[in-house]
């Protein structure tokens, strides 16, 4: 009987592996820019394209960059969340609208209401290239000496501002 | 209401199937005949419930009912009607709903078509189904019920999946999963089996047409899947050895040494607790598949909502069912004879050997699957396992495999004589030499693993042609007279070496250029000249395009207008690439936009893709072949048989 046992066991063996696979997310691969300065860059503003910004200017504040884009539906489900940081929690966040249409870009705003300190246009998304991104929205969180102290994959909830953003910025704050 | 009802169908359905399940297998323990016969009559009660429930599901698509959750979230009221009905299947809840749909089909199937089988067998096979079916009934109504409603109900949809948005998506799940669940009847015989303790050639007579079955839909689910892969996603590849893909490869080639095991089992009655150990394996192969792509555990380009519950769920029933299994295979298989001997050289032996390579390779691709998984729970840091390890161990073990299929069918059973097959393989031999030599030689340049495939499909194809000419001879009959599994079996080796071909070319002269193209510049890319007109704006039903215009042309020769697209699709995020293809056969040339450059330049790939469409025509030969094997005159004469008798009998009585 004992050789017919050994495909219960390698089974058995199997199981264990997989129900560890369970406990483990995969999809949150660290994002190799965290504590690293975040990457320098200078973008036409998408409101008048004449005046530039980079993030050098927010040295000295806590602050959140988001990136979002018209054509992106989870931006749109996000979008409230991203208002009652800046409204309810004071929290400055700089759009980083990417790979989009100027004009498309700035209706979805006029439509949907626009609580962003700025927004500047990342058309090409070279300045996405260099700060990782893969998928819109993602929001990165930057502190004063301009390091990335945290990134958010997809969009933002109410439960990770409750959780984890808003207590990392008050800490950072500090 | 409508939706309603659909739940209710499937919470009854869950009720029929607990009950087959125990009142047949009960029944078939204690020899009740009316117990037993209850399996055919709930077998057909399953399936017209799941499909009340599934044709509802379709409805509320159809009706743009956003009230249902899983409506909401895979469709929008801009999607053309065609894509809403296949939207069904879209998403992960009314995916399981379908493969729901198919398990009770393939249950009621078994119940139609198995007249000449014992009673007490068939109750067996159904009420293992029937058992089955209640688990991923469990799972639905407990984890993933499609038919929740949304209060309050949002005015639109968020849109489908646009990388599901194609007429690969309408036809590509239902196929992959007909073969998945497939297996699950070949499951149920071998659980039958070992019950009643009878693993003989019957039992494998018996398995065989619906082991085929399955196999021919998982192999074009399979081929149909690599070739949307190739068209929508824009890369140019057809196989990615993507987790998803790998989790229906590996049941594929457990599956393919299943049916040629099952053969040996059939013929000879050896390899019973081999044979055995395959079917289980199958359709456990099948379930850690759907486990590794619904629960998150893995991470793939195919992204369905994960959620824990359900990975737990799910664990719980590959848990159950194969744990189970193994169990009664290892309580049962040490009373199981031996069946036929054979000698060294004999085509069982043959077979073994290709069996043993095939659940290697599934092994092999298996562990590369995993390996990230394992490394990870044991704290070794994340990793990801790439094609470079899958063409590494998988092509060394594929050789041999195809080396033996020109041997297999020219060896004896029992006992063939080693000089009698090397005669028979002189042509090929000869033959696939040339060809391995001739044909880099005609591509002008050289490549060893290219002379390689060349040689083996030569080979292959050679001695399946001269197989079939001396059985023609010998019977003095025409190609059509033949027996129909015998032909089949041809077939699909035909079409494994057109297969080989494929790879073999696309892998060896395939060529990739990312070029840059103003308005009104000619390129040449592959021998092919390229001339850009510009892009223009296009709208489509819930999409805005951008749209290329390209000729196509060779030595100044106008061939044709190529439109390679670029898409946004209204409410969802992604956009799309949708290729232009010129394909004649022997080669595609297929162009891709790529992103827009300055002064209305565009970034423009173009790839030449040598023989890509053999890789399909071979998937295409090898289901063409199970499709001749399964309707073989053996299998419906027997059912003939069977009904004049019962006639017959009647008639005297």
């Amino acid at each position: 009987m004992s050789r017919f046992l050994f495909p219960l066991i390698g089974f058995v063996v199997l199981l264990g592996f997989l129900a560890f696979g369970l406990t483990l997310k995969p999809s949150e691969v660290p994002s190799p820019l965290i504590d690293k300065p975040a990457p320098a860059f200078t973008l036409p503003q998408l409101a008048n394209p004449g005046e530039t910004f980079s993030p050098d200017a927010m040295k000295g504040k806590v602050w959140l960059m988001n990136v979002w884009a018209s054509w992106c539906f989870a931006c749109l489900e996000e979008h409230p969340v991203i208002r009652e940081l800046t409204t309810e929690h004071g929290v400055p966040v700089v759009g980083l609208n990417y790979k989009d249409i100027r004009n498309e870009a700035i209706s979805w705003l006029n439509r949907h209401g626009d609580s962003y300190l700025v927004t500047v246009s990342d058309t090409q998304g070279r300045v996405g290239i260099d700060y990782g991104v893969y998928g819109v929205p993602e929001t990165f969180l930057i502190d004063q000496t301009g390091v990335i102290r945290y990134k958010h994959i997809g969009p933002v909830t109410h439960d990770a501002v409750r959780d984890t953003i808003l207590p990392m910025i008050r800490e950072l704050e500090k | 209401m409508i939706p309603e009802i659909g739940h209710f169908a499937l919470i009854l359905t869950l009720f029929v199937a607990l009950a087959q399940g125990g009142i047949t297998l009960a029944g078939a323990a204690r020899g009740n005949a009316t117990w037993i016969g209850f399996a055919r009559p709930a077998a057909r009660a399953q399936f017209s419930l799941v499909a009340i429930s599934f044709v509802l599901l379709m409805w509320s698509f159809i009706v743009k009912d956003f009230s249902v959750s899983y409506v909401a979230v895979n469709s929008n009221s801009q999607l053309p009607w065609f894509y809403r009905m296949a939207a069904v299947w879209g998403g992960h809840e009314g995916s399981l709903l379908l493969w729901l749909l198919m398990q009770t089909g393939w249950a009621y199937a078994v119940s139609l078509f198995s007249r000449q089988l014992p009673d007490v067998m068939v109750a067996r096979v159904l009420g293992v189904l029937g058992l089955v079916t209640a688990g991923f009934l469990l799972f639905v109504l407990l984890t993933s019920n499609p038919f929740e409603r949304l209060v309050p109900a949002p005015m639109e949809g968020m849109d489908l999946n646009p990388l599901l948005q194609d007429v690969g998506l309408i036809f590509h799940p239902p196929l992959l999963y007909m073969g998945y669940v497939g297996f699950s009847v070949v499951f149920a015989f071998a659980i039958a089996a070992l019950l009643a303790g009878q693993l003989d050639s019957a039992w494998a007579r018996w398995s065989r047409p619906w082991a085929t079955a399955a196999w021919l839909f998982l192999t074009l689910g399979i081929a149909l899947g690599s070739w949307w892969a190739y068209y929508e996603l824009g890369w140019g590849g057809w196989w990615f050895w993507d987790p998803v893909e790998n989790s229906s490869f590996v049941p594929w080639l457990v599956g393919t040494a299943l049916i040629h095991s099952l053969a040996v089992t059939e013929k000879r009655a050896s390899f019973k607790n081999w044979t055995v150990l395959l079917a289980i394996s199958t359709f456990a192969l099948s379930l850690l598949g759907a486990f590794l792509v619904r629960s998150g555990v893995l991470t793939s380009v195919h992204a369905f909502a994960t959620d824990p519950r359900r990975g737990v769920f799910l664990l719980m029933l590959f848990a159950v069912v194969v744990g189970s299994s193994l169990l009664l295979f290892a309580i049962r298989a040490p009373k199981v004879g031996l069946g036929g001997r054979f000698e060294l050289f004999s085509r069982e032996s043959l077979l073994l050997v290709n069996n043993v390579l095939l659940a290697v390779a599934a092994g092999a691709v298996l562990l590369g699957t995993l390996y990230p998984l394992f490394i990870d729970a044991l704290g070794m840091g994340k990793i990801s396992v790439g094609p470079p390890y899958f063409n590494l161990v998988f092509v060394p073990l594929m050789v041999p495999a195809l080396l033996l299929i020109a041997v297999g069918p020219v060896a004896n059973w029992k006992r063939a004589k080693l000089r009698d097959v090397l005669k028979q393989l002189n042509l090929p031999l000869f033959v696939a030499v040339v060809a391995g030599v001739g044909v880099p030689f005609l591509y002008g340049r050289w490549s060893a693993l290219v002379a390689l495939g060349i040689a083996l499909a030569a080979w292959i194809a050679t001695a399946v042609v001269m197989g079939i000419f001396k059985r023609m001879r010998a019977t003095r009959s025409g190609l059509l007279a033949q027996p129909r599994s015998w032909m089949g079996m041809h077939i699909a080796h035909l079409g494994m070496a057109v297969f080989v071909v494929g790879v073999t070319l696309v892998m060896g002269y395939e060529t990739e250029q990312d070029i840059r193209m103003a308005p009104g510049q000619t390129v040449t890319a592959a021998g092919y000249e390229l001339t850009f007109r510009g892009v223009r704006s296009e709208l489509g039903a819930n999409y805005a395009a951008q749209v290329g215009d390209i000729v196509l042309s060779r030595d100044g020769r106008q061939l044709r207008l190529m439109h390679p697209e670029k898409r946004n699709y209204f409410f969802s995020e992604m956009p799309m690439t949708e290729v232009a293809i010129d394909a004649n056969g022997l080669r595609h040339l297929y162009v891709a936009l790529g992103e827009p450059l300055a002064d209305g330049a565009w970034s423009v790939r173009v790839h030449y893709k040598p023989f890509i469409d053999w890789i399909w025509i071979g998937c295409i030969l090898m289901a063409l072949g199970g499709l001749l094997a399964i309707s073989d005159r053996r299998y419906r004469l027997k059912r003939r048989e069977k009904r004049t008798a019962v006639i017959a009998q009647e008639a005297k009585a």
